[in-house]
């Protein structure tokens, strides 16, 4: 009996014995991303789900991202097959509101500039000796867009979603941070003193309900890859702005989206097993994508630099900054580092325009990278 | 000759800072605004005394909407 009872005992142990140093650090990895997303609210609709999948899929024995566990179900169906990311993309096209980049239609150019880390951080993996596919993971961090990052990463580089989608949202959530040193680092304090006046031009209703539908029409001809992405993003756009599908936006913008983000929050922390993880690799993507975002802003700044120079300094250089997508933080950035420099500046809706163009930047420059590298052979057709 | 203060840009009027009467320095705040869910502190373009303001806490302004007068 009392043997029966000891026996009985150590099965409780059993898990103990079989945790690995590796999942210990991850379960405490885990805890890291719970803490930045509840106390320091980081992106806590993403950090929060990831966070708890990283502890869940790290615990031993339990085998969640077996072949029959829960978490293997949500990632198999939502993540590989790309059907998430999709998802949220329709919700991002309903909340988004294109008004202050129509109103300002030149700026986009600072939301195209914006993206050039992307490719020069595709270079950059490549040289370092990641493998194609990886580099092209690795490279649309760059994107400063969760969703976009998301999609590009389980298509071609599953293995690495965790680590790139850890690192596109926590350098997303450190914009403020990483931005202003940039910012000052490369304007001259009289530019960054350049007051813009107000932005405000009239949008027809029917310029909001033709914009969608154009975009997804010429980028996915020019871009077909990439026709998924911008296609949800628009017709999201679309059900927005037409106003005749109201309840469809709505779900789109709150129920789905809610569902959808729980889900792939956790399959993608289902993705941060210890032996996938913990790899000198996830440290080179982390490094990597930070300077991505370092290399937009920069890109950014400096074509600012030059719109300024063309319109004779009537643009200042700082909304250059705002090109990249992490929307709506970095045009806010933008606003609290212009009127540091000047009180009566208020950059917010020309940032607005810069970070809205980001957003369709983004989007455009993946699907604009998914297309050369079909071409150049690097991916299949 | 009075100067007038005007919203920047669409949104919200969260404080007032500067009440009539008082008087103000080139660049102190007169008015705080939320708009795109921050708040952005608009400033008085000269130095002078508050005339007259024309806009309450919670009220929707557009852009260059007239909020306070100083003279």
């Amino acid at each position: 009996m009392e043997v029966a009872l000891i026996s009985g005992l150590q099965g409780l142990f059993l898990g103990l014995v079989a945790l690995t140093p590796g999942q210990a650090l991850m379960i405490l990895v885990g805890c890291g991303l719970l803490y930045l997303g509840i106390r320091k609210g980081y992106e806590p609709l993403l950090l929060v789900p990831i966070g708890f999948g990283a502890i869940l899929v790290n615990i031993p024995l339990a085998d969640m991202m077996g072949k029959d566990g829960f978490l293997r179900f949500f990632y198999d169906f939502g993540v590989l097959t790309e059907i998430f990311p999709l998802l949220i993309f329709i919700g991002i096209g309903a909340m988004t509101d294109f008004q202050p980049l129509l109103e300002n239609p030149k700026i986009i150019l600072l939301g195209a500039a914006g993206q050039f880390g992307i490719f020069l951080t595709l270079l950059l993996a490549l040289a370092v000796g990641f493998d194609k596919l990886d580099a092209v993971a690795v490279a649309i961090i760059g994107a400063c867009d969760g969703p976009t990052a998301i999609y590009v990463s389980s298509k071609f580089a599953p293995h690495m979603l965790g680590a790139v989608s850890v690192a596109a949202y926590s350098y997303m959530s450190l914009v403020p941070l990483i931005q202003p040193p940039i910012m000052r680092a490369l304007t001259t304090d009289k530019e960054r003193k350049i007051v813009m006046g107000v932005a405000k031009r009239p949008v027809s209703k029917t310029t909001k309900i033709l914009f969608p539908i154009v975009v997804t029409i010429f980028a996915s001809i020019l871009a077909p890859k990439g026709a998924p992405l911008i296609g949800t993003v628009m017709l999201g756009n679309l059900m927005r702005e037409s106003g005749v599908v109201e309840r469809l936006k709505s779900a789109a913008e709150n129920e789905i989206a809610n569902i959808v983000t729980l889900l792939l929050g956790l399959s993608i922390g289902a993705t941060m097993e210890a032996a996938n993880f913990l790899r000198a690799q996830t440290l080179l993507v982390l490094a990597l994508g930070f300077i991505a975002i370092g290399l937009d802003t920069a890109v950014g700044l400096l074509f600012g630099k030059a719109m300024c120079l063309l319109t004779g300094g009537k643009i200042n250089p700082l909304i250059g900054a705002a090109g990249i997508s992490a929307f709506p933080m970095s045009a806010r950035v933008v606003q609290v580092e212009g009127q540091k420099y000047n009180k009566k500046s208020y950059l917010l809706m020309h940032a607005m325009s810069a970070n809205a163009g980001g957003q369709i930047g983004s989007v455009i420059a993946a699907a604009v990278m998914l297309s050369v590298l079909q071409g150049m052979g690097i991916i299949a057709g | 000759m009075a100067t007038s203060v005007v919203a920047p840009m669409l949104g919200k009027v969260l404080k007032i800072e500067k009440n009539v009467g008082e008087s103000v320095e080139e660049d102190d705040v007169v008015v705080v605004l939320e708009a795109m869910k921050m708040e952005i502190p608009v400033v008085a373009p000269v130095g002078g005394v508050v005339k007259a303001v024309m806009v309450a806490p919670g009220q929707a302004v557009e852009a260059e909407e007239t909020l306070a007068e100083i003279e």
